[in-house]
């Protein structure tokens, strides 16, 4: 049996440890100068695809990112940990920062299609946008099962098995191939890539395509009124009862008698 | 790249703090210098830059947290080093072809200053073991360099360089320890001093006396531990580089077969020089990368305290030094990396230039991290703070792999010279 064609998205974004600031303007955030990297969640979906191709049940493992030629950068360390070759789909700047999972989800399902995909794991969220959308939303344009927050994953004869994790614990499905899913923090602990991997990743192939390449219409659906910064933090009070709790928050007009 | 590994420390040293364990080190804040004048990034190629982040996230995940253990408990990290190895620092400037990396002295600075923030001792060995895996990939025969290079690469095996003597440090080619054939041996006689590894290495590359006095006269012989013979002083006690054993490496009748010679006799001072230049860039280098860790972690410190009801970051006098070690650093790195470029291109002027980067830099780095404790105050001076090891740990790079007169020494010889 021939293996597992699988398509990890890979975002780049602004590094975690990084101390956001807004733009003076207040329509985003500072990102010049700014030190990126790849979303951690994203890195795990490379280091579990990589291990299936370990396992010998993956194939090819084909890495994709959209935005900036600066997102090359991101898709050479999945090249380095150990994607056997990668999608660069050009956007310019202006255009990216207005870019929505929407779009993103169309040009992977698109991709995925062209490419042949059996499997596409992407992170859980971007730790910028939070939005938690764009794997369900591939999978919706696929009409493929979708399977999120997965904690492990395990192939079981044409289906897959995995553990998600939920509000309520932990929960198990089985998935039918072609299938999306996404990756959570407790699935696997990313490798380093080596120093023999990172100057091999420069031979490996990187696709240079456009939205237009795969039709899709990456236009604004949504548009950004303002950034700010969350109000800063007042200090509480100390109360000395319960009775002075009930009676503060009666003022305040948050219990109903 | 192993953004994740980071958020899985962050979690745990916080699961840690929680549950009231006590914890040395305090809180591993990364700063963020990305962008500033003082960003080790600047000026490299991608590749240049994807091989920095692996090596600074490596020393900040594998490496910062048990710096202080490593120095304190004069622990050898023997599993750590193995862990580098595997991505190939064991060998980062060794020809691929029997198993070291392949890259150049350039891109081995930028890994030894990234690592050197992680710990500056124990980055100042690996880069010793790389110049021994180099000096036997350079010299060796076939058989040495296939038996050799795979294990050295893999830190399967660690290695060491024997060079300085009781009696002759800076004066090393008047070395005594002696090397008497017989039959198809070298028989050593004689004593080493100030072994960095002694007693934990499984290979001795000793440069000994086969033929007449002077530089002429030595030649370079691999010797291996266990050897009868081959017997080591107590380990010495030092004010840094505590995370590899120092000790006096004695031959009394050490036997060992003369295939173990490393090029050919009477080449032997010259091989120890040529790994020497290598060896100078790159404890500059880790010079370099301990100076970066003590101003970023002093800047930080100055944005969080305040005395006289300002934060420290809003004097002018500690703002201006600041500004004086931020000028000092990157001129440091400008002149380490300029001295790799050389040394890998073999430039006529790459022995003036290693020397004169080894003098600057192990100076001024040092000036760096002594100024860096200064600005903490009296925290600066607890061992529960980083800089005063970083302060520790270079102070010795002004002493060894000569000392920072004979750098002088080099550099004079060549400005004097009649051209």
């Amino acid at each position: 049996m021939s293996g597992l064609r699988v398509l990890v998205g890979c975002k780049r974004v602004i590094d975690y440890a990084v101390k956001i600031r807004v733009r003076p303007d207040k329509m985003g955030v500072v990102t010049d100068g700014v030190k990126h990297s790849m979303n951690p969640f994203d890195e795990i979906a490379i280091e579990e695809a990589v291990r299936l191709k370990e396992k010998k049940l993956a194939s090819e493992v084909i890495a994709v990112s959209c935005g900036p030629p600066q997102c090359q950068e991101t898709l050479r360390t999945a090249m380095a940990m150990g994607a056997d070759k990668s999608i660069h789909v050009e956007i310019d700047l202006a255009t990216y920062e207005k870019m929505s999972p929407l779009h993103v989800a169309k040009l992977l399902s698109k991709i995925a299609q062209d490419n042949k995909v059996d499997l596409i794991l992407l992170g859980k969220q971007a730790i910028d946008g939070d939005c938690n959308q764009t794997g369900q939303m591939t999978a919706a344009l696929l009409d493929w099962p979708q399977a999120t927050c997965a904690s492990s994953i395990e192939k079981t004869n044409g289906d897959i098995k995995v553990v998600k994790e939920v509000d309520g614990g932990l929960e198990t499905v089985k998935v039918k191939l072609p299938a999306v899913v996404t990756t959570d923090l407790r699935l696997n602990e990313p490798r380093y890539a080596t120093l023999p991997n990172i100057m091999k990743a420069k031979k490996k192939p990187m696709e240079k395509k456009k939205p237009v390449d795969y039709g899709v219409d990456i236009d604004p659906r949504q548009k950004v009124v303002s950034v700010e910064d969350p109000p800063t933090r007042e200090a509480g009070q100390k109360l000395d009862n319960v009775q002075d709790l009930v009676t503060k928050l009666k003022e305040q007009g948050l219990l109903t008698s | 790249m192993a953004a994740c590994r980071r958020i899985f420390s962050v979690s745990s040293h916080i699961l840690s703090k929680l549950r009231n364990q006590s914890i040395n080190i305090p809180w591993q804040s990364r700063t963020m210098v990305t962008g500033s004048c003082i960003d080790p990034a600047l000026g490299l190629t991608d590749e240049q830059k994807q091989i920095q982040q692996l090596a600074a996230d490596f020393a900040c995940n594998e490496m910062f947290p048990h710096m202080a253990e490593w120095d304190q408990k004069e622990i050898f990290p023997v599993d750590t080093m193995r862990e580098a190895a595997k991505l190939g620092f064991g060998a980062v400037y060794c020809s691929e072809k029997y198993g070291g990396t392949g890259l150049t002295r350039l891109d081995a600075s930028i890994i030894f200053e990234a690592l050197s923030h992680g710990c500056c001792s124990t980055t100042a060995y690996i880069s010793i073991h790389n110049m021994c895996a180099w000096m036997v990939d350079e010299f060796g025969t076939e058989e040495l360099k296939q038996r050799w290079i795979p294990c050295l690469a893999a830190m399967d095996k660690f290695a060491s360089y024997c060079l300085t003597e009781p009696g002759s440090g800076s004066d090393a080619a008047s070395l005594v320890t002696s090397a008497k054939k017989d039959g198809s041996d070298y028989v050593l006689n004689g004593a080493k001093a100030f072994i960095s590894g002694a007693g934990e290495t499984d290979v001795y590359l000793v440069m000994c006396r086969t033929g007449g006095a002077g530089p002429k006269g030595i030649s370079c012989v691999m010797v291996e531990k266990d050897t009868p013979g081959l017997s080591f002083g107590k380990k010495e006690k030092k004010v840094g580089w505590n995370s590899h054993p120092c000790r006096i490496v004695s031959f009394d009748d050490c036997r060992v077969p003369q295939s173990n010679l490393l090029g050919s006799e009477g080449q032997g001072f010259n091989i120890a020089m040529r790994g020497l230049n290598g060896g100078r860039v790159n404890v500059a280098s880790c010079s370099l990368g301990a100076a970066q860790a003590s101003i970023e972690q002093a800047r930080d410190h100055l944005k969080v305290r305040k005395q006289f009801g300002s934060l420290l970051a809003d004097f002018q006098y500690l703002q201006f030094r600041l500004a004086e070690m931020s000028t000092k650093v990157v001129t440091s790195r400008l002149l380490v990396r300029k001295a790799a470029q050389a040394l890998q291109e073999n430039s006529p002027d790459a022995v003036a230039l290693c020397s004169m980067a080894k003098l600057f830099v192990t100076e001024e780095c040092f000036q760096v991290c002594n100024d860096a404790m200064q600005m903490f105050g009296g925290y600066g001076y607890l061992k529960d703070y980083p800089v005063q090891q970083y302060v520790r740990d270079t102070r010795v790079h002004c002493i060894l792999e000569g000392t920072n007169e004979m750098m002088r020494m080099l550099v004079s010889r060549d400005v004097l010279k009649e051209r």
